[in-house]
């Protein structure tokens, strides 16, 4: 087996004066979509802040491609090529969605291609092209954000709730643009509550529970077993 | 004339025809409004144009908040000026004098800018304060060199001073050096103008507006976010320098009252506030407003108090003296009634 994409050592991290993540370790393999589960407030948007140099770790080891990352300033993991889609979505709402799309396309311009291919998935972006990302709707905002992490080429794509309060048409919108991602190759490391979309998705899952991650394993294991689902993420009812 | 502007036009009709009449004005000043106080007053605006808006590159754009805005002015003003007094009067010594006060003052910037703009961005406001407060102390204290608070007056080219005429008329004027200097001011100011229009339009300013809203998030994407506010703050400063290089060459004089004295930080800081923040077309209407309630409202009220001269209370209200009084009561007005600026208001007006 090549050697993992993103690989995490005891990770570390504290918030302030909050204990969040108590020793995170994780390998993730090349082309898979990773599952990373658990219920609210185990670490998972703070894995993914660690990975990207928000949080900082106050030990363990990062790699990123075979890279340490653990100490690299954020601005520069981001130029190794990895996409990262935060949980509010972090769009630039005083500019246009192709002032965001040009931004977001931090080495170069935005190809036609990738345009084009980001409109495919995406409908309302080319419709709303020109008017100021603030004035979208909450699921439009959603794919704009998703499309700034695919104005490139990643190497990995970090990607935090991406189906959250979104209506169930908007939900599988995302859905398919991210099936699209997977089958292109992609990297791809995901936080997901909706259990349904992320037994779609996933090739791995990864469960967190208390800081640290409790089980990994097929994602095809995890959606067949009912019971190892109840134990780990409290579903008690499959596929809710 | 879009492009001329950067693709970013007033996008409002009646902000349009407002400039517009703002800008012949300011263009025909010396043959539309004849008298010494109405060219002082038309060259404060140019110049308080260029100083606003290079303020709200910083404030506006990159939503960074500095109390050395003055500061910067005054380098430039200063270096205008020391380079008069001891260059002897002539171009090279203005030349030279706004090019040291540039450098200083973007150089000073770097600094306070590398210093503090890693960490938090009220740091910046706070060791800005500081900073400006030392160096206004500083300008009145060593007064072997800067005159004290007394100033310095100096000399300027015989070609810009009220001494020097023109044989000849233009629509009944009499072409003077000082309205040759006023068209001197007006000329660079526009093109400053102009300059910074283009550099919030670029990517350059699209980024900044992006740190603006979710520096973070612009980390994440790519871009280091320390270098482009200290960037901004640089070219903040630069500006600002210009300004008041200009200033200095048009006053023919220059002390820490006419240019770092905290008076005036607050006038830029109520310029670009009222007349809409991230929009340099604001910055250009606020100072417009500003200047002018400074320079007429006095009159404005003298007027108005001779009118009520009948009425008991309200012509003490209306008494000149009392013109400050009125002005803060304009600014709390239109910040309540317009919380985005005049520019902001109008352009959401338009755009319904």
């Amino acid at each position: 087996m090549s050697e993992p994409i993103l690989k995490l050592e005891g990770i570390e991290t504290d918030i302030g004066r909050y204990h969040i993540l108590s020793g995170v370790d994780l390998e993730m393999p090349r082309g898979q979509v990773t599952m990373l589960l658990g219920r609210n407030g185990v670490g998972k948007t703070t894995t993914l802040r660690s990975v990207i140099g928000h949080w900082r770790a106050k030990s363990g080891r990062i790699l990123f491609d075979g890279q340490d990352i653990t100490r690299m300033p954020t601005p520069a993991i981001a130029r190794m090529g990895l996409g990262f889609v935060p949980e509010d979505m972090g769009i630039f709402s005083d500019l246009t969605v192709e002032e965001n799309m040009t931004l977001a396309a931090a080495s170069g311009p935005l190809s036609p291609k990738r345009r084009d291919r980001i409109f495919a998935a995406f409908p309302p972006l080319a419709t709303f092209w020109r008017a100021p990302a603030g004035t979208l709707s909450g699921g439009q905002k959603q794919m704009l954000s998703i499309a700034r992490a695919m104005a490139e080429e990643r190497r990995l794509y970090l990607i935090d709730e991406p189906t959250k309060g979104l209506a169930p048409a908007i939900v599988s919108t995302m859905a398919a643009a991210l099936r699209e991602l997977k089958r292109e190759g992609a990297s791809i490391l995901l936080v997901e509550q909706n259990f349904a979309v992320a037994r779609a998705l996933g090739d791995r899952a990864a469960v967190m529970e208390g800081g640290r991650i409790v089980w990994t394993g097929a994602m095809a294991e995890l959606a067949t077993d009912a019971k190892l689902q109840s134990r780990l993420l409290g579903l008690s009812v499959e596929g809710v | 004339m879009i492009r001329l502007f950067s693709g970013d036009g007033p996008r409002s009709t009646i902000l349009a025809l407002i400039l517009i009449v703002i800008g012949l004005a300011l263009a025909f000043a010396p043959f539309l409004f004849p008298g010494v106080r109405a060219l002082e007053t038309a060259a404060r605006i140019c110049i308080f144009v260029v100083l606003a808006a290079s303020y709200d590159l910083l404030l506006g754009y990159t939503g960074i908040v500095s109390f050395a805005h003055t500061m910067f002015f005054g380098l430039g003003a200063y270096g205008v000026a020391l380079a008069s007094t001891h260059m002897g009067r002539g171009f090279t010594a203005l030349g030279v004098g706004t090019l040291a006060g540039l450098a200083a003052a973007v150089a000073l910037a770097l600094v306070i800018g590398l210093f503090s703009l890693r960490v938090r961005a009220i740091f910046f406001a706070m060791i800005t304060l500081a900073v400006a407060s030392a160096v206004t102390v500083l300008a009145s204290q060593l007064s072997a060199v800067t005159g004290g608070e007394d100033g310095l007056v100096y000399q300027i080219p015989r070609a810009l001073g009220p001494a020097m005429r023109l044989d000849r008329e233009i629509a009944g004027v009499t072409i003077t050096g000082k309205i040759l200097n006023y068209y001197v001011v007006f000329a660079i100011s526009l093109v400053l103008f102009l300059l910074m229009l283009r550099i919030v339009n670029s990517p350059f300013g699209r980024v900044l507006q992006a740190i603006r809203e979710n520096d973070f998030r612009a980390e994440a994407i790519g871009y280091r976010v320390v270098r482009y506010r200290v960037t901004a703050t640089c070219l903040s400063a630069g500006f600002a320098a210009l300004a008041g290089s200009l200033w200095a060459i048009w006053l023919r004089y220059v002390g820490p009252g006419t240019t770092l004295s905290f008076e005036i930080m607050l006038d830029i800081l109520l310029m670009v506030v009222i007349g809409g923040m991230g929009t340099i077309w604001g910055a250009a209407l606020g100072a417009t407003l500003m200047v002018l309630a400074q320079s007429y409202l006095q009159n404005l009220m003298a007027l108005a108090a001779g009118a009520t001269e009948a009425l008991p209370i309200l012509s003490r209200l209306l008494d000149p003296d009392r013109w400050l009084l009125w002005l803060g009561v304009l600014f709390i007005l239109s910040v309540y009634f317009f919380p985005t600026g005049i520019v902001g208001r109008l352009r959401a007006r338009a755009a319904r």
